[in-house]
Parts: structure tokens; sequence; C-alpha cells
């Protein structure tokens, strides 16, 4: 053979253009198969969005509060003794290197708060009355939503700061000074309302007094029922360890110790299981959406016989044609994922902003979600692009038509 | 007038595995010349459109040599049988098959998609052919906008674009009314004169008494050439 025959070949433009061709003419098709792949990229963008924006906003909460805040109480069940500390036990505690402060709540068991004295005893609303340090406020990272805070005249008066919830039970809407309420039978003037404690949230439910008019108006003992102990963030463990053993030597197996900040972590530990329940239910979905460009791909070749024996004719090769088809099933596959992305953005976006918190996605959702949406469309082109390559010219030009 | 042959098939056989054995071609031989215009003329079943697909490499024989452009049709690869069509073949078939959401232009253009050519050059060298088969007044027109007969203008421009060495046209104008047909026909003899070689399939003979030279098929077998005449 003497002259040489030149390749046929495809400029890598034309392929683009070419794997356009079924996009462009059947534009619902193509919106609808995109559109399953799109609901399986946006769920998973947006459970993984979600559950991060709420990791970091738990963060934020955890380094707001801080993690180093103990709680000591007198443990409670069978075989356990009063159910009380000893009164010495703040004391001792404090005695502890790492620990910064200590705070004591002494529940006052004896009396209870009524907005009037004309409410029939016994409903209570579930409010409870606890004699408090005035370092309380401070040791839980609380604030006042009106009114003030307990000082050392204050403390030593009958007044009395109610908790958020408390609030809301008694119809105290705002502190004016005049306010009074009905306390272990006698007249209390509220002089501040809390915000909600995000570590303490039974003191919500509390009307609070100061230690020393807690005995000197109400009779209490000054017993701690719980002491708030703020110790080095970095000895936490190891002050856990003793105080036990400090706050009650005789009998150590009474005292209970926590760290409040754990139940969130646990909640948010749950948070997590769920996510990973979304995703997966996000994976199913984007299974789905692959399975229908698959038979989307497989119909759109079985239409397009004459399309492949023309390209044939024209000169395309097996290659040629199996590379416009599987590109095609990949743009379908890209439109979804990046519109997914984007709707996984929005929802996420969305509804961080209701939540209050700060939208974040992690960068890994969006390039994976992409990938995962290029490696569906691949894996649902590829064997209607084998189809298509493997259609005999004559076989596409006869059938068609 | 030139001698080279452009496209030659010896003792071409082709049977079709299926039961009973379909023998569509059986030791078909005969050759185009260079600027030659052929009608292959048949009745349906005679195995014109085999005959056509052998020819435009698109299937291969049972047995038999082809030649296309001096390419040995039984030495080459599928890829280079592509090859070999995006060079040197053009292909008008009955049923246009031009691409719907196109324009003319494009259409025209895509006859050397597989080239490798870029889209400027290709489309510079569509508005060219589209001139020549008649159709520059319709360059942007999309296709489905056109009539049969104007879309049959824009596949045979489509055929032409690269200056093919050989085109085969398969019942060009088996879709179009007796008037549109002529003028198609009249295209095609224009064609010609001006050096394109052009084989065309049909199963009209008044169609194929146009041309310079006529092969008759019958069952699968050549039952006239017009060409022999001439050696006697």
């Amino acid at each position: 053979m003497a002259a040489t025959l030149q390749p046929s070949s495809l400029h890598p433009r034309d392929l683009g253009r070419t794997a356009t061709v079924g996009l462009r003419t059947r534009k619902l098709r193509t919106a609808l198969s995109a559109l399953g792949i799109m609901i399986g990229i946006a769920a998973m963008v947006g459970v993984l969005g979600l559950s991060e924006s709420s990791k970091s906003e738990l963060l934020a909460q955890l380094d707001r509060l801080g993690t180093n805040l103990l709680t000591v109480e007198a443990g409670t069940g069978i075989g356990i003794g009063t159910g009380e500390l000893p009164e010495e036990a703040a004391g001792m505690i404090a005695q502890i290197g790492p620990v910064e402060t200590t705070t004591v709540v002494s529940a006052v068991d004896d009396a209870d708060v009524y907005r009037t004295d004309y409410i029939p005893e016994g409903q209570t609303g579930g409010i409870s009355v606890q004699a408090v340090d005035l370092t309380l406020l401070d040791t839980l990272a609380g604030s006042v939503a009106d009114g003030q805070w307990f000082d050392a005249a204050t403390g030593a008066y009958p007044t009395t700061v109610l908790g958020s919830v408390a609030a809301e039970r008694l119809g105290v809407t705002e502190v004016t000074g005049t306010e009074q309420v009905w306390l272990g039978n006698q007249w209390f003037t509220v002089i501040g309302i809390l915000e909600e404690f995000e570590l303490a949230p039974d003191l919500d439910r509390a009307a609070m007094v100061g230690l020393r008019a807690a005995t000197d108006y109400l009779g209490d003992d000054g017993v701690p029922t719980r002491i708030l102990v703020r110790v080095d963030p970095d000895q936490v463990d190891a002050v856990m360890g003793v105080m036990a053993a400090t706050a009650n030597p005789e009998n150590p197996e009474e005292v209970e110790v926590a760290r409040p900040t754990d139940a969130l972590e646990a909640k948010e530990a749950a948070d997590d299981a769920l996510t990973a329940l979304f995703l997966g239910l996000g994976a199913v979905a984007l299974l789905v959406g692959g399975v229908g460009i698959a038979n989307v791909m497989v119909i759109s070749v079985l239409e397009r016989r004459a399309e492949i024996g023309l390209r044939r004719a024209l000169g395309a090769t097996k290659r040629h044609i199996a590379s416009q088809f599987l590109g095609e099933a990949l743009l379908l596959s890209g439109i979804g994922g990046i519109g997914g992305v984007l709707a996984g953005v929005a929802v996420t976006t969305a509804y961080a902003r209701i939540r209050g918190w700060s939208a974040l996605v992690p960068p890994i959702a969006i390039g994976g979600g992409i990938a995962a949406a290029l490696v569906i469309g691949v894996v649902a082109g590829l064997y209607p692009a084998i189809r298509a390559a493997r259609m005999s010219p004559t076989e596409a030009l006869r059938t068609a038509g | 007038m030139p001698s080279e042959p452009v496209l030659s098939l010896h003792n071409v056989f082709k049977e079709y595995p299926t039961t009973p054995v379909v023998r569509a071609l059986r030791g078909v031989s005969f050759a185009v010349n260079s600027g030659e215009l052929v009608a292959v003329v048949g009745p349906s079943g005679s195995g014109k459109s085999t005959l056509l697909h052998i020819m435009g490499t698109l299937d291969r024989p049972t047995s038999g040599e082809v030649t296309v452009a001096g390419f040995q049709v039984s030495q080459l690869s599928d890829k280079d049988m592509s090859s070999l069509r995006a060079h040197h073949i053009g292909f008008v078939f009955q049923q246009f098959h031009l691409l719907s959401g196109f324009t003319a232009l494009d259409n025209v253009a895509d006859g050397l998609l597989y080239t490798g050519l870029p889209l400027r050059t290709r489309r510079e060298m569509a508005e060219v052919a589209l001139r020549r088969a008649g159709m520059g007044h319709r360059l942007d027109h999309v296709a489905t906008k056109l009539s049969g007969g104007e879309r049959q203008r824009v596949a045979t421009a489509r055929a032409l674009i690269g200056n093919p060495s050989i085109v085969l046209a398969d019942e060009p104008t088996g879709n179009l009314d007796s008037k549109t047909s002529d003028a198609i026909v009249e295209l095609i003899e224009e064609l010609n004169e001006s050096g394109t070689t052009i084989v065309v399939i049909t199963h009209n003979p008044e169609i194929a008494e146009h041309f310079p030279r006529s092969v008759g098929l019958r069952d699968g077998q050549i039952e006239y050439d017009t060409s022999w005449k001439d050696v006697a």
C-alpha cells in the first residue's frame, strides 16, 4: 500500500460538543435525570453541612461555657445516707490545688414560692427555692435578662432572682423593683430575672435567694445540696478523681461528681448517629439517581441508532462513540452534582440561619459531592456507552428507518 | 476520461449467518474510476444495500477483495476503516440523517468532524460545500425547518465537504417527489462534472438512465454493466 492512512480523530472541544447533543435536544429528560442525582447529592451535602454547623456551634458553646465546670452532689438512692453533703465540703474542695472557685447551692426544701398569698398551698408550678452563693452567676457563665444579680446587700435581705422558666410561670415579665412574690410565707422582692442556664437547666425553674437571706428569713441550715466548682482546665480529670473523697471523706461513694458539658457532648454524639442514617439515605437517593441515568442512557442509545450509524459513516471509531455517550452521562451527573451541592449549601445556610448558627459546609462535602456524582455518572454511563460503541454501523443505519 | 480506479471489488461474496444462510452478494466484481458517475440499479432484495455497505467500508465481505482509494480493506482494522471513511468516503442517505437541532452549516461541518480539523475551518469548508450544493442562502437554517429537497442538498454537501475520493449515495431521491428528485439528480450530475466520483444506488431505472454508466444487480450478482458495451 503506497499511501498512508490519516487516522480519524476528534478534537477535544468537539467531543464536548457531541456529548451535549443529546442533552440539548432532550431538555426535559436531561433535567429530570439530573434531578435524581441532584436530590441525592443535596441530601448528603445538606446532612454533612448541618452536622458540621451544629458541631461548630457546640464547640463555640463549650468554648463560651468552659468545659472545666464540675458539679458535686449528694448521691440519692437505696442505701445512701441523707442525700446531703457535709457542711464543710465546700471548704474542703476549695483546698484542692487546681480548684479556682467553688459555689454552693442549697435547696430550701421547707419553702415554696407563689405569685400571691392567695394561691392555695401546693400549687407551686414545679418551682423550687434555692439558696445560692453570690458567685453562682459567674461560675455558671449565666447572664441577667432583666434587673440585677445579688450583691452583698441584696443577698442578705428578702429579695429573689428568678430563673427564666420560674419567672414565666410566676407571670413576672419585667423587673420593676416593686414586684413581690410570696416565698416561704413572706413577701420577697424580685430584683432580677435570668437568661436560660445552659449548664444547669434545673436552676431555670428556681427562685433563688442569697444564702444569708435563706438562713435569716427561711431558717435554712445552709447545708450544700450541690457545689459548683471551676477548676484548672488542664486538671479536670485529676480533680474529678479526688473530688468525692475530698467532699465527703467518710462516705465518698455517696458523692456524685459530674461534668455538665458531657451532657451536651453526648447529645452531639446522638446527633452523629442520626447524621450517619441520613447520609445512608442520601446514598440510596444517589444510587437511585444513578440507575435513572443508566436507564435514560440505554433508551437514548436505542433511540439514536440513526445518529450512531451516521457518525460511524462519517468516520467515528467505536471509541469516539463510546466517549460521546460516556461524556453525556458524565455531563448529566455533573449537572446534577453541581446542582445538588448548591442545593445542599442553600439548605444548610437557611437552616443555620433559622437556628442562629454560623453555616459551615465542609469542603470535603462539596468536593466529595461532585466527585460522587461523577463516579455515578461513569458507572451509569459505561454500559450504554459500550453498547452504543458495539452497535454495528450497518445495523444502526438499517434499523434507523 | 480518467482511468485510475478509486473503488474496486473483486469476486466479493457476502453471506449473513442466519438460518437459512442469506447470500446477499455472490461474486460481485467491478471497478469505479476516478471522476466516474455510476448508478447501481436493482429491485429490492437484489443486494444493493449490502453492496453499498461493503463499498463504504461499513461492513466487510465474507470473501473477495475490496480496494478503496488504494487501500485494501481486508488489511485494515476496524479503526482504519473508520479513518478511511473519515477521509476518503462521503455518504448520502435516503433518510438524510441530519441532526435536527443544528443548522445546515453545522450539519455539513460535521462531515469532517472525525478528521480532527478545528470547527472554524470546518465551517468555512461547509459554507463552500453548501454553495456548491445550491444551499448558500440557507446556511443558518435549522435542519428541521428545511424542505425534503433542501435537506437532501444539505446531506449531499456534507458528503462533499472534504472532497472525498468517492461519494456513495443510497437512494438519494427515495424520499422526494419527482420534481425535487430531478433537481437532486441534476445536482449529482453537476457535482460529477466538477470532478467528484459518485456511485448512486437506486431501485429506479429511470434515474439510472440519466447517468453515463449503470450497473444492474439481481440476486446478489451483476446482471449487466453498461461499460461492458464500451469494451465490446
